[in-house]
């Protein structure tokens, strides 16, 4: 699949990002990474221009709350609800529910053997094949964990 | 076949009315369909930039893409790296690397994947370009890294080619063996922030003299600091298309179509599987081969 991973907003440390990224290259996926702090409309347009399919953000600053969906709004806004978000990073439990209300499949938290962010792809990539919703544009209850 | 056509027809109108959406939804399309799509501009101009890793290229185009802007262009750039030959996968980082790739609705960057397009990207590359200018970028760059012969010859189909060097490589010698210096019509020695780059520059001037009648300039740059792009860019925008180019592209356009027929011939690894078990000779596969091309591919 073609996945962006993005670093929104001020926030300056990537080794996590870069880690999914090779891991994903290395699992047969095309990898576009932005490079560091973007702004939401920054990779709204990145994931139209590149065509993605997979949209990966990494968040450390702890802004995820706000910056999260506003990026998932502004996907919809463009006509990307097809495109499958995912989050990485200092996420709490607590604001779980919030992401994945606005439209975010999974997120990933430190320590995540990066086999399970391969598995979440194979079963993006299974639900979009049976044309099962699963984009931010979709409206369902489902996520990944 | 003719179902598939109609969707990229009907994404280029849709592209050509101003939708960025559908405009990049038609380069994947014409990626991944199995024909070669045929678009053609008139107006298209497009700019091949190449070179050893590592020598800039990307920031150097981020520069270019931020004075075209400013110039009132827009710049629609498409940057090919190699996929993994082990999982087929990719890490596409030279977005990254153009600080002028984020600057709004002027700038469309396409990351590349050269190895996941049966018969090989090369094909593809043209009628992105058309597709491209036919929606109204007025500056189209391709970008591949100068590590081998293939890659050298996308960006030699441009209409004009941009070679670009770091200071004390000298890996600019390895575009000589590939016969792609003749074809380079400007070259920028950048990092000239960086000791060693003006006599790289020297060195290369030195080896284009060699012949009498080469009139090709020799640019210092850096692109980090922003130093020589404008200069840089009245050589890319004034240089002459060479002599005998035409053919030359022509005969690389001939020869990478002509691959990708022989790379997605349906029988092409039964062919193999026999040679290796030498039930067949090299000459027998050739004709097997030519006999048997699939009809209007």
């Amino acid at each position: 699949m073609r996945v962006v991973i993005a670093k929104p907003g001020l926030d300056g440390h990537d080794r996590g990002a870069k880690v999914i990224a090779r891991a994903l290259r290395d699992g047969g996926h095309d990898v576009i990474y932005t490079g560091l702090r973007k702004t939401p409309s920054d990779i709204v347009r990145i994931v139209n221009d590149e065509d993605a399919e997979v949209l990966g953000l990494s968040t450390l600053s702890g802004a995820h709350d706000s910056l999260i969906p506003k990026i998932c709004d502004g996907l919809r806004e463009e006509d990307l609800g097809d495109v499958i978000v995912f989050a990485g990073g200092i996420i709490p439990d607590r604001d779980l529910e919030q992401l994945y209300n606005s439209g975010v499949r999974a997120v990933f938290g430190p320590g995540t053997p990066t086999s399970e962010v391969l598995g979440f792809l194979d079963e993006a990539r299974q639900r979009k094949k049976e044309n099962v919703p699963i984009g931010v544009g979709d409206d369902l209850g489902w996520h990944w964990n | 076949m003719a179902l598939e056509l109609s969707k990229i027809d009907k994404l280029l109108e849709l592209a050509k009315s101003g939708d960025r959406r559908s405009l990049s939804r038609l380069i994947t399309e014409i990626a991944d369909s199995e024909k070669t799509p045929k678009f053609h501009s008139d107006s298209i101009w497009t700019l091949g930039v190449t070179g050893p890793p590592g020598s800039g290229k990307s920031t150097l185009i981020g520069r270019l893409a931020k004075q075209w802007v400013d110039t009132g262009e827009s710049v629609a750039i498409l940057a090919l790296d190699p996929s993994s030959p082990i999982s087929g996968g990719s890490f596409l980082a030279d977005r990254i690397r153009m600080e002028g790739s984020d600057m709004g609705d002027k700038v469309f960057v396409r990351s590349i994947a050269s190895g996941n397009t049966p018969g090989g990207i090369s094909p593809r590359i043209w009628p992105m370009c058309h597709a491209l200018s036919l929606c109204g970028w007025s500056r189209i760059v391709v970008e591949t890294v100068g590590t081998g012969q293939s890659e050298f010859r996308i960006a030699a189909l441009a209409d004009r080619l941009l070679l670009v060097d770091g200071p004390d490589r000298g890996d600019i010698i390895q575009a000589e063996k590939a016969g792609i210096l003749e074809l380079a019509d400007v070259i920028a020695v950048n990092k000239s922030d960086l000791p060693g780059a003006a006599l790289s520059a020297q060195s290369i001037r030195t080896s284009l003299n060699l012949s009498d009648d080469d009139s090709r300039e020799v640019i210092l740059v850096s692109a980090l600091e922003g130093v020589g792009i404008e200069k840089l860019i009245s050589a890319i925008e004034s240089c002459e298309t060479q002599s005998g180019r035409n053919e030359m592209i022509m005969r690389e356009v001939l020869i990478s179509e002509w691959d990708s027929l022989l790379v997605s011939h349906p029988e092409i690894d039964e062919i193999i599987t026999k040679l290796c078990d030498s039930s067949i000779t090299i000459d027998e596969a050739i004709k097997l081969l030519r006999t048997s091309i699939p009809n209007g591919r």
